[in-house]
């Protein structure tokens, strides 16, 4: 966490992350700059494709990971996006978990649809749903590591051997789980993707996002991997650059060609974030516990839906991939409020708030409260809501680092009396 | 970023060969050793085809200061230097002999370059011929087997770090100048 990807540098020996706020590169010579180019040799040409700052995030994460490589992004959406250009052709399918991020269901079944990308949804403990989805135009499955607002854990290993046993690549949004929770290249996931603004970030001060390659993966008979490439003068990434080909293809082109990179001061800030990666995962949990133990015991709270409590339907697939804790963040409803009334118990309570803050992220030092249905799942059409398990009066909490006895004070003054 | 101290982690990643043949055919102290001392390399295969892997290796390695003979019986120059139908032409000595062939054509090129006394065969990432590997090793050549030299050099001097990638290095000492 404070030390991978980073060396002090041979003339300053500056000890912290330098920031290299610049757009572009001067070049040794004309040769050298042709070769850049053609990609025969390492070097830094231009913000938009590499930077020596986001360099040290991206090998760090990385190193935590357990990759071979890793590419930064603008955000969590643009790794993904990046993820999915860089492997899908128009008129492939991907497969995805129902149990996902709201914004990444519209990323998936609006936006790849214009690039006739199509999707099937599934439910993400159901193997046989998984499998049944799988046509010949598939060409990679998606899940997230714990899923948001419902906290389902995704059985990394047996999707993961699926995926295997059909020559495609299981993508694992791992941005709850964090490396220092959860590392699903360990249990057979080809590609990892984050939204480090949340707990990677961890201060709420920047977007950022990465996508994380195993480097296991055979792409040798992968088309967009393998295939000589259009866009990079008939070049075969995969022949050429071996384990590093589907990144090199995601960096050479993908990023390239969407533009959606990171700011080299948002790297820096993030790199801040990951020095204390897993000391705030590690306590952020341990409250988030707490804190769900106290929901679940008080007679105004209908359920709670962590996966780190029992009661969860996943709590033994928790145990196994999340050993050293389920997470910060987990949902839960309020007794006797359906439908409308639900909406205006639950509008009341996050009103009634005091330290936990009402805003759209998870993942910061201060702890966090929104109600899905109206906000970050509200593009979703009923029937999307009711399969992603997003009730009308689900609430979502991200604890933070604030003492545990605070936050139950707080939520406890602010549930409706008995 | 730059060499650092080296060899802090070892190198894990990536590879089809086994713990036991890792350490003898992928040490870190070899390859930087290869690396630094190396002069003279004789690329076997080395393709015409400026998109083909080698043509990427033999590039990097030239603009790098390395001296780059090619060894390709269907072709006079590649790169601008002047290519041998086989090891044995070679009218200098050589320092390493790097396969770019099928891994059934290495245990030949090993013995070859046994015979022309070269101090060290690599066989390039996934390339896997370990009959190749213990009659070179035997021999007194230093024995590199499925890595790539140009990621091993990106690896230890900077630039496989730029492109994101993970070198496994983790040092907290002042990187030495170039």
């Amino acid at each position: 966490m404070v030390h991978a990807g980073h060396i002090p540098d041979a003339v300053t020996g500056a000890r912290a992350v330098p920031i290299y706020q610049t757009t572009s590169f001067v070049f040794d010579d004309a040769e050298q700059a042709a070769q850049l180019f053609e990609l025969k040799q390492y070097g830094n040409i231009y913000t938009r494709i590499s930077n020596p700052t986001t360099a040290v995030l991206e090998e760090r994460l990385a190193s935590l990971e357990g990759a071979t490589g890793a590419l930064a992004t603008a955000s969590g959406m643009a790794a993904q996006l990046v993820t999915f250009l860089t492997l899908l052709q128009a008129g492939d399918e991907i497969v995805a978990s129902s149990q996902l991020y709201g914004g990444s269901i519209t990323q998936l079944v609006h936006t790849l649809k214009k690039f006739s990308i199509g999707v099937r949804f599934v439910d993400p403990s159901s193997l046989a749903e998984w499998e049944a989805a799988i046509t010949p135009k598939t060409r990679a499955l998606y899940g997230e590591t714990i899923g948001n607002p419902r906290g389902a854990v995704l059985d990394i290993a047996r999707v993961a051997a699926l995926a295997a046993s059909r020559g495609m690549p299981l993508i694992v949004d791992s941005t709850m789980a964090t490396p220092a929770l959860c590392r699903p290249i360990e249990h057979g996931a080809t590609i990892v993707v984050h939204s480090a603004t949340k707990f990677i970030g961890g201060h709420g001060t920047a977007l950022g996002g990465v996508l994380l390659d195993s480097g296991k993966f055979d792409f040798s008979r992968y088309p967009s991997i393998a295939a000589p490439s259009p866009a990079y003068h008939d070049l075969r990434f995969f022949d050429t650059f071996g384990h590093y080909g589907f990144l090199m293809k995601a960096r050479a082109e993908t990023l390239r060609d969407t533009g959606a990179c990171i700011s080299p001061f948002n790297s820096f800030l993030l790199i801040q974030g990951l020095e204390t990666l897993s000391l705030r995962m590690e306590r952020q949990s341990a409250s988030a516990l707490r804190v769900a133990r106290f929901l679940e015991g008080h007679p105004a709270v209908a359920w709670v839906a962590y996966a780190g409590l029992p009661s969860h339907p996943d709590h033994a697939l928790a145990a196994k991939y999340l050993p050293k804790g389920a997470g910060a963040v987990f949902s839960f409803g309020l007794k006797a409020a359906s439908g409308s009334e639900g909406r205006a118990a639950g509008r009341k309570f996050i009103e009634g708030l005091q330290l936990f803050s009402h805003l759209a992220n998870i993942g910061d030092v201060r702890s966090l409260v929104i109600h899905p249905a109206s906000t970050t799942h509200q593009q979703l059409s009923d029937e999307e809501l009711a399969r992603g398990g997003v009730s009308p009066e689900l609430i979502r909490l991200s604890i933070g680092l604030e003492n545990a006895e605070d936050l139950l004070w707080d939520l406890e003054q602010a549930l409706p009396a008995p | 970023m730059g060499p650092g101290t080296g060899a802090a982690c070892a190198i894990t990643l990536n590879s089809a060969l086994t713990p036991a043949q890792q350490r003898l055919y992928q040490d870190p102290l070899v390859i930087q050793r290869l690396l630094r001392d190396t002069r003279t390399i004789a690329i076997v295969g080395l393709s015409t085809d400026p998109q083909r892997a080698s043509w990427f290796v033999a590039s990097y390695l030239k603009k790098e200061g390395y001296t780059i003979i090619p060894v390709n019986p269907k072709a006079d120059r590649i790169l601008g230097e002047k290519a041998y139908p086989d090891l044995a032409s070679i009218p200098v000595p050589v320092d390493m002999v790097e396969v770019f062939r099928p891994a059934a054509e290495c245990l030949e090129v090993a013995r070859q370059a046994v015979a022309i006394k070269a101090k060290a065969l690599w066989l390039q990432l996934r390339l896997v011929n370990i009959e190749a590997a213990e009659l070179a090793a035997r021999a007194g050549l230093d024995v590199v087997v499925d890595r790539c030299v140009k990621m091993e050099h990106g690896r230890y001097f900077g630039g496989l770090h730029w492109a994101g990638m993970n070198t496994e290095i983790i040092s907290a000492r002042k990187a030495r100048p170039r």
